[in-house]
């Protein structure tokens, strides 16, 4: 474990990724095997199950360091981390072990199988075995959240540096449904045939937001383009009479979304679609939110097959025939998918995403202007030459997302964050005018600079007009430009609507509360830009 | 308004009650607190009377009638006993202070010229109706716990403190009483400082480290305390110990008051990596990042702070290390302290003052929270420019 924890501290302390990079490397390179291994799941989200709940481990812990339920709390939210606030109230270890991390998870695979008590004994045994990142780590492992600040190409890139394999070869070993129990370092990395496995999906390419006007990009005809849709990104798969689901986060979601197995019998064998699942009735995508009733949901009830049905967004062919299209250009993928699509009988949960056509920018950038009645984000323009790359490339794949909305609301409550915002004000509460009362809309806690979050954490201490635990009320006086990406409405807020990532765009000096905007201002975006 | 911000339900002085006489030998504790263990030992002992409070807490800081002075005030005042040298503690503007000579000597390089009459620690003044003594407090060379005696009540103002010894400033000694107000920077048991030997160790491992990769490295401490205390655990024998301008004068002066610090260099245009090899940089925290470091060479750089504990604050700070190195007491340190003044009475200023003062009246004691301009637990974190 002591080798994972200087892995961890030093990926910790930077945010270049060539250190981050370099340190992962070595890491491969010196780690025993099936160390490697595990660090590998854990950098993909293939991470061990919770095996104690968040408030026995709370209850342990602050039993063995004496303290009062009530003291670990105010603890708890000024690190925002439960694995953390362990790890620093528990006395120093008095029976340090030296042993692996692998063997630390094999500890705790074994946990959930046992009673309370020696599962209770087992981890205070641990606590007591570690100190400092270690103890972390491990709490970190058992309390299933693990999460490294590792993206996967650069976990993908140290791979291939430690390995001398090629990274697209790497990312696509790494795909699929696999686990560190069941496989070794060899199997997955070294000697891997990807095309052996029937359900292996293919890395995502994914896109970068497009910042720069479009005529940036040259010819319009090089490039095509379709709608941005607002569902989730998925793989389907069939090969060998198997048909798999995938989404981006690499869970298999087949049995989640039930529907679409009937794509397995209008298919052809040795076909990869890259596409989004979309909620879709009556002809038209549903709102996000309709989705996330399906999201989290291992069994899916009548009700909900009935209310957000889903489709398959289409729109890339990568395998076909059981070939690996991906090297082929754009437009040769896309015109077998439109074939593909063709074939399709009605009724089918399949739908082909249209391309928008366009003679110059300014006709996308009309189109775009319309995305919101499609009910998409905006639009995707791709090179028509490019081929099907493995993660994020510059270059070829733009996302040109709609403007955000904005208003001007003024700040009425604030909280302090947590982890790396500790002990500043951070999270707020903004308000806007009705009538002469201010009514809460929404909450935002990005998008300020630190000096801003300091300035402010020194302001609110001078004006807080009231205490509600953690929560201060404060004058009505700061203003400040709330972006958002999406608007409806909602019963479970008191203004009657929802925002979707709402966030700081600036703090507005200039502005008097007075002259913030009314909630008719909401209202107007609702009705424009609504689902 | 004396006890503007007292907590709890219970009125703010409770010992308006018929006074009470007794002698030291017939003093008995209320049931379950021990009696402070060396009060004074002559004529009677007036423990609980009907009178002006020894202390009284006002918008421009801590007030003792019976002596007509402020403790730490932060704003103008006649007469100022200051604790420590720290900005937000010794501020300009009084027209007389008293402090310890170190702390004087520090203030006059902060503040210029001002009146001031040193008080060595330990020795007692009398002023009006009080009787006034300074006591090491451990948190920053010549810094002092201030305890006033009126008529036989004992109150210590702790400013801030810390109870394990740096190797530099006068240790902390617990200074008997029966009121007891205390900071609370770092009020939570997730604070627990390593062993000063530990933390020596760790920063000379990582020094060497820098020299031996071709980084100079960078320590970001305030000048004041924090940087001294940061030369004395340097091993000299790694390379050559460079200070920026505000350090070195800082160093200069405590120097001159005696403190034995290692041998430095002000770092002046000209000086860079290649001059000095393996060099280590002290300098204010507002230096991390900035262009004076970047001209020196590749720098790896540090921040040594208590508040290096918590990882989120730790990733906030982006540096590469972060010491856990703190001149205010851990949990341990504050609630060690805290017993060991007998007193029944506590006020907590500036910190964690919700939670700490709720655990101390779990634990018994009268405890309350004090609204003072002293920043605490933002001290650390945002010091001022020099």
């Amino acid at each position: 474990m002591e080798r994972f924890a200087q892995l961890f501290s030093a990926l910790d302390a930077t945010t270049r990724t060539g250190e981050k990079t370099a340190a992962l490397a070595a890491y491969f390179r010196e780690a025993p095997e099936p160390d490697r291994l595990w660090t590998v799941a854990l950098l993909s989200g293939r991470r061990p199950k919770r095996a104690v709940t968040a408030t026995r481990l709370a209850e342990w812990a602050a039993d063995r360091a004496g303290l009062p339920g009530w003291l670990f709390d105010e603890s708890y939210a000024v690190t925002g981390d439960l694995a953390e606030t362990i790890a620093l109230i528990l006395p120093p270890a008095g029976a340090p072990q030296a042993r692996s991390l692998s063997d630390w998870i094999g500890l705790i695979l074994t946990l959930s199988a046992q009673a309370e008590p020696e599962r209770r004994a087992a981890v205070l045994a641990a606590w007591d075995a570690l100190d400092g990142t270690e103890r972390f780590l491990f709490n970190k492992l058992i309390t299933g959240g693990f999460r490294m600040g590792v993206a996967r190409g650069l976990m993908v890139r140290a791979l291939a540096q430690a390995t001398g394999i090629e990274e697209p070869d790497l990312a696509h070993r790494l795909m699929g449904d696999w686990t560190p129990e069941r496989t070794t370092w060899a199997g997955l990395i070294l000697t891997n045939d990807p095309g052996a496995d029937l359900t292996r999906p293919y890395p995502f390419c994914l896109a970068h937001p497009l910042e720069a006007e479009p005529a940036t990009l040259g010819d319009p005809s090089d490039w095509a383009a379709d709608w941005k849709w607002d569902g989730i990104r998925g793989q389907a798969v069939l090969r060998g009479g198997r048909f798999s689901l995938w989404s981006r986060g690499e869970d298999l979601v087949t049995d989640r979304f039930p529907e679409l197995a009937e794509l397995a019998d209008r298919l052809p064998q040795g076909t990869v679609v890259d596409g989004e699942i979309l909620a879709f009735r009556d002809g038209r995508p549903l709102p996000f939110a309709a989705l996330q009733t399906r999201i989290g949901r291992k069994t899916v009830t009548k009700k909900q097959l009935a209310e957000a049905p889903v489709v398959l967004m289409a729109y890339d062919l990568l395998e076909a025939e059981g070939r690996d299209l991906r090297g082929e250009p754009f437009d040769t993928r896309r015109a077998g998918l439109e074939a593909l699509a063709a074939a399709m009988p009605g009724g089918t949960p399949f739908r082909l995403s249209p391309l928008i056509p366009f003679a110059d920018w300014p006709a996308l950038a009309a189109a775009r202007a319309g995305a919101a009645g499609e009910a998409a984000e905006g639009v995707m323009v791709k090179r028509r030459g490019s081929p099907y790359h493995t993660g994020r490339k510059r270059g070829d794949w733009w996302k040109w997302k709609l403007d955000p909305m904005s208003f001007d609301a003024v700040m009425v409550y604030a909280q302090a964050g947590h982890g790396r915002r500790a002990n500043l004000y951070t999270d707020f509460t903004f308000a806007l005018w009705d009538g002469d009362v201010l009514v809460p809309v929404t909450k935002a806690y990005s998008g300020l600079t630190d000096a801003e979050f300091n300035e402010i954490t020194a302001w609110v201490r001078r004006h807080t007009l009231e205490r509600f635990g953690p929560v201060r009320r404060v004058a009505p006086d700061l203003v400040f430009e709330i972006a958002f990406e999406g608007i409806q409405e909602s019963s479970r807020h008191k203004s009657g609507i929802a925002l979707r990532f709402p966030r700081m765009a600036r703090w507005r000096r200039d502005k008097p509360a007075a002259e913030a905007d009314t909630i008719d201002t909401a209202r107007d975006l609702l009705r424009a830009r609504g689902p | 308004m004396p006890f503007a911000q007292s907590a709890g339900k219970r009125p703010p002085i409770t010992w308006a009650c018929d006074q009470i006489l007794c002698n030291r030998d017939q003093y008995r504790p209320p049931s379950g607190r021990r009696a402070p263990p060396s009060l004074p030992a002559t004529g009677p002992y007036l423990l609980r009377m009907a009178r002006e409070p020894v202390l009284s807490f006002t918008d421009r800081g801590i007030y003792c009638a019976a002596g007509d002075f402020h403790i730490d005030p932060w704003r103008p005042v006649d007469r100022a006993i200051v604790t420590h040298a720290h900005s937000d503690h010794a501020r300009s503007g009084m027209r007389r202070y008293l402090a310890t000579p170190r702390t004087i000597a520090a203030m006059r390089h902060r503040l210029g010229p001002i009146a001031a009459e040193p008080l060595p620690h330990g020795e007692a003044r009398r002023i009006g109706g009080a009787t006034v003594s300074l006591h090491p407090a451990g948190h920053v060379p010549g810094s002092a716990q201030v305890r006033v005696e009126v008529g036989g009540e004992v109150w210590v103002v702790s400013g801030d403190y810390k109870t394990v010894p740096d190797g530099l400033s006068e240790p902390f000694e617990p200074v008997p009483c029966h009121a007891f107000i205390s900071e609370c920077t770092f009020g939570l048991p997730v604070f627990r400082w390593a062993p000063e030997a530990e933390i020596r160790a760790d920063l000379n491992r990582w020094w060497a480290e820098c020299a031996a990769s071709g980084r100079t490295a960078l320590v970001g401490a305030y000048s004041l305390g924090k940087a001294q205390r940061i030369l004395a655990a340097l091993d000299p024998s790694v390379g050559p110990i460079l200070t920026h301008g505000a350090v070195e004068a800082m160093t200069e002066v405590l120097r001159g008051e005696g403190l034995a610090l290692p041998a430095t260099e002000h770092l002046v245009p000209g000086m860079t990596a290649k001059t000095h090899p393996g060099a280590i940089l002290v300098a204010p925290p507002s230096a991390l990042g900035s262009p004076w470091a970047r001209r020196f060479g590749p720098v790896s750089d540090a921040f040594a702070s208590g508040w290096m504990r918590l990882r989120g604050i730790r990733r906030r700070r982006a540096v590469d290390r972060g010491f856990v190195m703190s001149d205010h007491a851990d949990w341990e340190g504050l609630t060690t302290a805290i017993r060991a003044t007998g007193a029944e009475r506590v006020f907590v200023t500036h910190g964690y003052t919700a939670p700490f003062r709720r655990w101390l009246e779990d634990q018994g004691y009268d405890a309350g929270i004090v609204t003072t301009d002293w920043q605490g637990d933002e001290a650390e974190e945002t010091e001022v420019t020099e």
